[in-house]
């Protein structure tokens, strides 16, 4: 079922979010908000090898910035680093069918929150090669 | 599934008596008003005339002194434009309540760029407008204040009385946007001491597309559209006849049934009110707790976005409006257009929360087992969005002495 303006694949994340929660001992965090309406995702990823093996989520926001934040873990999973910072707010949009115009900036929350929480890997994988 | 209107504050289902009054119009009674030699047009007349005695009776104003417009952001623009060109000669400053409806504040803009100077009076957080301040802002220069009747969104009732006494004694004229209480609670332009009074139809269970502004015998109003000689030369163009007819008759019942309805919803939405206070938790009211429109409930729960909500009770049947700047300008063209609602920024909404609230208007046909079943789907839905919600998980964290992660 699509609600007004959002597709089906929206609502269906939106009602059915894959990988909600947190990691106990995530590889790295990222929190990102959005100061135009006050949303606010984090990301909690696993990385293992170089691989993000697993990727939770908690969101307070809209129908389209649930749904990119669930979509976004889902992408993620299984991708390398490198590849997975490569991920535009865009694809994740695409993967969803589209987003209402005014809707494309909740997507932006999702890959920032990824290049955030990648970030914050790296910061302790530095930490720890450091000591 | 069952659906649920709990959305009465943007619009109203047609009453079928409305409905009734209005379809000869459209093939038995074609007539146009203006032409109103032949017996067509005197049809058309005289209903047209009709409509305009019940619509003055709604609001204690004689015939001649309602003129019918397309709606309310007509009757808003025609108030403040006009009365701004006609009495621009005396000063260029207007007085209005910051929690105004659009039609009102964007109406404001071009005369601004005029010359024109604005005060924006505040509110406190119940949304109430202080008649003090309104005297504090009339100046020499003041030609008008517009404060409405009531806000839809918080569902707060002003004391337009209060204000209408002042500018009275200030000579200043007043105007009132009542799109939000006409036909739902009494109104009376004398007792009020307004000048002008911006009605809707469509709010009042009669049809869109037509409205009427009240202007008090000897107030100046220049037109907004060039044209013939309709609506005493205030509104060119030829009347909206089974519209019109359909307002009058909206007025007709309005004036028979608002008192026992208004009870009925006070009711109704007290039985809302107490119930979503006992089962949701973390939720706050907005509006004033008392002089609020009968049947509106309006509120923002922490850490349950206002979108989100409006969808989950979308999904269970349930429509509501949101202030809520996600759901509210989905049709935006752009993130430029997103933002937080005006009137929850006046009462001192944090602006994050701004984007969350939720407003129930009940209507004339909703009952006590629709408000039930709206009081307990809520717990559940608001459950699920605390649950992915990151700052309820550390609040909940906070709360068992553990610490934000
Ligand atoms: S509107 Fe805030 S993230 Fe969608």
């Amino acid at each position: 079922m699509s609600i007004g303006p959002y597709s089906q694949k929206v609502m269906e994340h939106f009602m059915n979010p894959r990988n909600v929660g947190e990691i106990e001992d995530a590889s790295g965090v990222g929190e990102v908000g959005n100061p135009a309406c006050g949303d606010m995702m984090r990301l909690y990823i696993k990385v293992e090898d170089g691989i993000i093996t697993d990727a939770k989520f908690r969101t307070f926001g809209c129908g389209a910035a649930i749904a990119s934040s669930s979509m976004l873990t889902e992408m993620i999973k299984g991708k390398t680093v490198e590849e997975a910072l490569k991920i535009t707010n865009e694809a994740v949009a695409e993967a969803l069918d589209g987003l209402p115009p005014a809707k494309i900036h909740c997507s932006v929350m999702a890959e920032e929150a990824v290049k955030k929480a990648i970030e914050d890997y790296l910061q302790k994988q530095k930490e720890k090669t450091g000591e | 599934m069952r659906k649920i209107f709990f959305d009465h504050i943007s619009t109203t289902p047609v009453d079928e008596r409305v409905l009734e009054a209005m379809l000869p119009y459209f093939r038995e009674y074609y007539g146009n008003p203006s032409s109103h030699i032949h017996e067509q047009g005197q049809y058309a007349l005289r209903a047209v005339d009709g409509a305009r005695e019940k619509v003055a009776g709604l609001i204690g104003a004689t015939p001649d002194e309602v003129i019918f417009t397309s709606g309310a952001t007509e009757s808003n623009n025609l108030a403040i434009k006009g009365v701004a060109s006609a009495y621009a000669h005396r000063g260029k400053h207007i007085v209005v309540s910051e929690i105004e409806h659009f039609s009102v504040l964007n109406a404001l803009m071009p005369l601004m760029n005029r010359g024109f100077e604005v005060t924006y009076v505040r509110v406190d957080e119940t949304g109430l407008v202080d008649p003090d301040e309104v005297r504090r802002a009339i100046r020499d220069d003041t030609i008008l204040v517009s404060v409405m009747h009531a806000n839809a969104e918080i569902g707060t009732i002003e004391p337009v009385e209060e204000i209408g006494k002042l500018t009275r004694e200030r000579g200043v004229l007043f105007h009132c946007d009542a799109a939000a209480t006409g036909g739902k609670i009494p109104i009376d332009v004398n007792r009020m001491n307004v000048d002008l009074l911006t009605l809707s139809a469509h709010n009042m269970y009669g049809p869109k597309g037509v409205g009427a502004l009240y202007v008090r015998d000897g107030v100046r109003v220049d037109p907004l559209l060039d044209g013939g000689f309709q609506e005493k030369g205030l509104r060119a163009g030829t009347e909206n006849v089974p519209g019109i007819v359909g307002f009058g008759k909206a007025a007709e019942i309005a004036i028979d049934e608002m008192d026992a309805d208004a009870e009925r919803l006070r009711h109704l939405g007290k039985a809302l009110w107490d119930g979503l206070a006992r089962r949701v938790e973390h939720i706050h009211f907005t509006g004033h707790p008392e002089k609020r429109l009968p049947g509106h409930v309006s509120f923002w729960v922490e850490f349950a976005e206002g979108e989100s909500l409006l969808i989950f009770l979308n999904l269970n049947g349930v429509m509501a409006a949101s202030g809520s700047a996600c759901s509210s300008n989905l049709k935006a063209k752009d993130e430029e257009e997103l933002v937080a609602s005006h009137v929850l920024k006046a009462i001192g909404v944090p602006s994050d929360i701004c984007t969350g609230s939720i407003t129930f208007s009940l209507g004339k046909w909703n009952t006590r087992e629709e408000v039930d079943y709206v009081i307990d789907i809520m717990p559940g839905i608001v459950k699920r969005l605390w649950d992915i919600s990151p700052a309820y998980a550390d609040y909940i964290r906070q709360q068992s002495g553990g610490q934000k992660s």
